[in-house]
């Protein structure tokens, strides 16, 4: 598609939706969100810049191949869920470790959770983008 | 012993990545063979706890039955994921000299290994909304390889499929969603109990929208029309474990719901399905009988098949239910076989169209013996594993004075015969049309070792069950017997019922 505003407008509109999926992300622990619709919104931002350059700019964009970019959140994912093995319990058994505990604060707490997240958000972003830039070089 | 049950899904998810990644290089389909291995291992280690403690389950991310994911394995599922592995194993080695570099680059391996993974998942978990994830993982993993090579016939092929499979997604979720409004879990083995206080005739309708939905993943008259459209299109080594695997993924879930969750009004219910096993049956024979291409009329035979399938299910009796197992473990092995057989009549005749080939048995008599044991043994022929099948089934009806269902299972078995000795007679026993010999020389010791050591492994084991079925019939009745009496499944996933 070739219109002016749409290119201005994607260029500005494309990293801010990249920032808000890892929002999403993050957020998604503990409120509505998560590494689903994270991976989701952060692959919109480069579908519109697909459709407001080109898929070949959006490709050069992203460097690596999308569907790269989804088996290694595969990858990341099942790691996260293995991870549990190390301490004996069942698989996706969610391990967790407090910085700075004390008395009366949890501190700020790091579990293989977020990783899990993470590797969602990676395997949506990257099979959103390789259908839609696939679609999109047919057209 | 909640490992033993994870790691058979997540062995194929690894292989897939590590596969995916060397995608480019001769080692990722070695990759693919090591982690079919693997699995092959884990689900030994599986069946073998499952033979020695009876059912297990495990309660992944720690959550306990019925709020988190369980897995459980029965001896049912054990077999499933044993007999997958098998047959993962023999695909992966058979696909050395039947996918060629450009279907590799595209990803070939790891979508098989997902494909795997999706069939695993769906034979251990405990749970129906985790069932129809795994479904879908195998939805899209089918598609995958279904449409890769991208020629026009395969595309076509590849949406009626879908089509057709994204019906039964929604009448799935339909019904796991007013099952969850009904009983407030979608646990299987909470559900046994919780339906009892639900809804008598709301769960009859449910238990419908299951049928439905399970329907058209195994195939069963009237939905059966997806399969014989799609199954002769993609690379040979595709459509045997596509043969084999997916069809019986529906023929399992609807064992385990109709025999676990739906056995309130078998009147109803079952009588549909001895309906539906009866025309499934004859409708897949005539339609096999209707072909000339080798693909296809064993596309149809699969259809045929599963009417036996169906028809022990149906039947519901102790020894019904044995045959149904038996038959559903004999039928993978015969028939994934019978599909990697026709990729090599194809690789060396020059086609699977039965009036453009022929010629096999006078030059390769060696492919021709390995042919006649799984077509045979699907014709119901004594002494191989289709015959105890057919026999146990038959016996079933005998008992229970069903004559009729009795009188067309033999029947569409003589047809059977008919579509065998036409294959036979037309690719093995008649001249080649265009005076070629197919020889299996024309092919490099290399890929004739990939094709013909697959084959020649679950020929044998297709005899090995046809001339020593006795320990096979008594761990078919054992699995029998805990689907039909459900109290150690539902006690290995909630604990001791108060």
């Amino acid at each position: 598609m070739n219109s002016v505003i749409l290119r201005a407008g994607t260029s500005y509109l494309a990293g801010l939706l990249l920032v808000f999926s890892v929002y999403m992300m993050l957020r998604g622990h503990n409120e509505p969100g998560g590494g689903f619709i994270g991976g989701l919104t952060g692959a919109t931002g480069f579908v519109l810049y697909a459709i407001g350059c080109s898929v070949g700019e959006a490709r050069k964009a992203l460097r690596v191949l999308p569907q790269t970019i989804a088996i290694w959140g595969l990858f990341i994912a099942l790691a996260a869920g293995l991870f549990a093995a190390v301490f004996g319990d069942a698989l996706f058994t969610g391990q967790w470790l407090f910085i700075g505990e004390t008395e009366d604060d949890k501190g700020l707490p790091l579990s293989s959770v977020l990783v899990f997240d993470i590797g969602v958000y990676l395997v949506v972003f990257g099979s959103v983008l390789t259908l839609v830039f696939a679609m999109e070089e047919e057209i | 012993m909640s490992w033993l049950l994870a790691l058979p899904i997540a062995i194929p998810f690894l292989t897939a990545v590590a596969t995916f990644l060397t995608r480019d290089m001769p080692v990722g389909r070695w990759l693919s063979i090591i982690g079919s291995a693997i699995l092959l291992a884990a689900s030994i280690v599986l069946m073998n706890t499952v033979l020695r403690e009876g059912v297990i389950a495990g309660q992944m991310g720690g959550w306990a039955a019925p709020f988190g994911i369980t897995l459980v394995a029965d001896l049912l599922s054990a077999v499933m994921v044993l007999i997958t592995a098998i047959v993962a194993v023999a695909v992966s080695i058979y696909a050395l000299a039947d996918v060629d570099e450009k279907m590799e680059r595209l990803g070939y391996h790891a979508l098989f290994n997902m494909l795997i993974a999706g069939v695993v998942g769906a034979f251990v978990t405990g749970d129906l909304f985790n069932l129809y994830v795994w479904f879908e993982v195998m939805l899209i993993a089918s598609f995958g390889l279904l449409v890769l090579g991208g020629r026009p016939e395969q595309i076509d092929g590849g949406v009626k499929y879908v089509a057709l499979n994204l019906v039964s997604t929604i009448m799935f979720l339909t019904g796991i969603g007013l099952l969850y409004g009904m009983t407030g879990t979608l646990n299987m083995a909470d559900l046994a109990s919780a339906v009892d206080t639900a809804d008598q005739q709301l769960l009859t309708v449910v238990a419908v929208l299951f049928m439905i939905a399970f329907g058209v993943k195994a195939a069963v008259f009237p939905l059966f029309f997806w399969l014989p459209a799609s199954y002769h299109t993609p690379a040979f080594s595709v459509s045997a474990v596509f043969a084999g695997l997916l069809t019986k993924v529906g023929v399992y879930a609807l064992l385990r719901m109709f025999t676990l969750v739906f056995d309130h009004d078998t009147a109803f219910t079952h009588t549909i399905l001895l309906w539906v096993a009866g025309f499934t049956m004859v409708v897949g024979v005539l339609g096999a009988a209707a072909q000339s291409d080798m693909r296809k009329i064993l596309s149809f035979h699969i259809v045929s098949q599963i009417g036996y399938m169906i028809l022990g299910l149906a039947l519901l009796t102790p020894l019904a239910i044995v045959g149904a197992v038996f038959y559903l473990v004999h039928h993978i092995v015969v028939k994934a076989n019978l599909f990697l057989i026709a990729g090599v009549a194809q690789r060396i005749a020059g086609g699977t169209e039965l009036s453009r080939i022929g010629g096999l048995y006078k030059s390769a008599p060696f492919l021709a013996v390995l042919f006649v044991i799984p077509a045979f043994s699907l014709a119901g022929f004594p002494p191989l594993s289709g015959f105890w099948a057919k026999f146990l089934l038959v016996k079933a009806t005998l008992e229970i004075e069903a004559w009729f269902i009795a009188f067309i299972a033999l029947a569409v078995g003589l047809l059977t015969i008919y579509s065998m000795t036409k294959i036979w007679a037309q690719a093995f026993w008649e001249p080649h049309p265009d005076g070629v010999e197919p020889k299996l020389s024309k092919l490099s010791t290399r890929e004739r070792n990939a094709f013909l050591i697959p084959i020649a492994g679950l020929a044998i084991l297709t005899v090995i069950i046809g001339t020593m079925p006795e320990p096979f019939v008594q761990f078919a009745e054992r699995s029998a017997a805990q689907l039909l009496d459900p109290t150690p499944y539902i006690t290995a996933v909630l604990g001791e019922q108060p």
